[in-house]
């Protein structure tokens, strides 16, 4: 997967958790808790929905990594 | 003849708009089934009725009408259809056919008009109101919430608590230690999908507390306390773009972990995109709060009337602890009570807190 279909995987799944975010406005390092005002409960729907769009199992114990957009990238490309 | 009233959604609901009939004059209810989508200051709430029987009259939709107004007159079991030509025998004229596609179709075949030789209900006036009622099924797209108006809401009710209920504080600190332990072991071999939040483990415990001091759980009404007849926490849910929504987690003490974390993920779903259900607004007897990890690390609530207390639970944060006469670093999670004086004193409070220590230090058991 390149960063362009990461990237798209992302804005559905955030869609579904915080549709008015424009993912464009996000830098690669923030903190997307604290970028989008994601609760604990929207943060694990995020990491649903990346594991349901890319069947990556995503063990608990890597779930910090995806805390950015850039750890996203590493993580799932 | 029963009427089904406007429900008060809410200790500040005054008015609620009717927007939409899920059942035609005809259907069959039972106590429960959602029969109305009602828009209010909280968002679109799916209305359930209280009554079982036959919908025989409902009120027009686009109205603001107020706590009490009757939406809909409901024939109940025993009572003879007062719309339908009554023949000999205390009967409308329904064809067999008709009245087993009825049956069929859960409607009502004695309640629908008839058009067959003097009255009787035929086979073809059975389809027409399935028809109807088919045709009634998809829902308008739902209002989003106004901030303005939900501001408004929350401002009347916190109002009245302040001004009503004379409330007193307790909190105390709970070593989360065994708790994080037990749920990261529960949630490293699992799924995404079928893992815990923290906060389940919280709502359990609060809802176990409860068993033994149930002097907490119910309403203050009429000058006197009425105790709740199940343990349905209402869960706080902060609302993208302001505002907050306790829906009841309907008798938290019995189920599962796994079935807590199902209903509160579909609370925060519904709360958000409208579709709570009414007795999910009006059936709460405590109020849990919980303000995650990146939240203050407590909270001090203000009891929503008529309740009689709240629980909060603040961010989980590593601190030095004595431990066994040294010290360690251990997670520690502030827990915190407002409660009605007019009900309980600190004594029973300081209770309760005791109860949601003693069970999160005992997660299995959860």
């Amino acid at each position: 997967m390149d960063a362009t279909d990461i990237r798209a995987i992302v804005a559905a799944v955030l869609a579904e958790i915080a549709p008015e975010v424009d993912l464009a406005t996000i830098a690669d390092d923030e903190d997307l808790r604290d970028a989008l005002d994601l609760d604990s409960m929207d943060f694990m729907n995020f990491v649903v929905g990346l594991h349901h769009k890319t069947g990556r199992d995503i063990p608990q114990a890597d779930v910090p990594r995806l805390y950015t957009l850039a750890g996203v990238l590493r993580y799932l490309g | 003849m029963a009427d089904f009233t406007m429900p008060a959604l809410g200790a500040d609901m005054e008015t609620g708009k009717l927007v939409q009939w899920l059942v035609r004059p005809g259907a069959r209810v039972r106590r429960g089934d959602v029969v109305a989508v009602v828009e209010t200051h909280k968002g679109a709430i799916d209305v359930e009725i209280f009554l079982d029987g036959v919908i025989e009259q409902l009120a027009p939709l686009g109205e603001d009408l107020p706590v009490g107004a009757v939406l809909a007159r409901v024939r109940t079991a025993g009572e003879t259809p007062a719309a339908a030509p009554v023949m000999g025998a205390s009967r409308a004229r329904v064809s067999p056919a008709a009245r087993r596609r009825a049956g069929e179709l859960d409607l009502d075949a004695a309640g629908l008009p008839g058009s067959g030789a003097e009255g009787a209900v035929t086979l073809a006036d059975v389809e027409r109101a399935a028809a109807a009622r088919q045709a009634g099924a998809p829902a308008p797209a739902r209002r989003g919430i106004d901030p303005a108006q939900m501001r408004q809401a929350i401002a009347a009710a916190m109002a009245r608590s302040k001004r009503e209920i004379p409330h007193y504080y307790l909190g105390s600190s709970v070593d989360m230690q065994a708790a994080s332990r037990w749920l990261e072991a529960y949630n490293a071999d699992r799924p995404p999908d079928q893992r815990l939040l923290p906060a389940v483990l919280l709502l359990k415990a609060t809802a176990t507390a409860l068993r033994q001091v149930p002097q907490l759980n119910g309403w203050y009404e009429d000058g006197a306390f009425r105790a709740g007849p199940g343990i349905h926490p209402g869960w706080a849910i902060a609302l993208r773009g302001g505002g907050l929504v306790a829906p009841a987690v309907h008798d938290a003490e019995r189920k599962s972990l796994a079935q807590l974390m199902d209903t509160l993920r579909d609370l925060v779903q519904r709360a958000r995109i409208g579709g709570l259900r009414s007795s999910e607004m009006t059936d709460p007897t405590i109020t849990v709060t919980s303000l995650g990890e990146r939240g203050a690390e407590s909270v001090f609530g203000v009891i929503y009337p008529p309740q009689v207390a709240i629980v909060g639970f603040g961010r989980m944060v590593p601190r030095p602890c004595a431990v066994d006469g040294g010290v360690q670093v251990r997670p520690q999670l502030a827990l915190s009570l407002a409660a009605d004086h007019r009900v309980s004193d600190g004594h029973l409070g300081g209770q309760l807190l005791a109860a949601i220590d003693r069970a999160l230090q005992d997660p299995e058991t959860l």
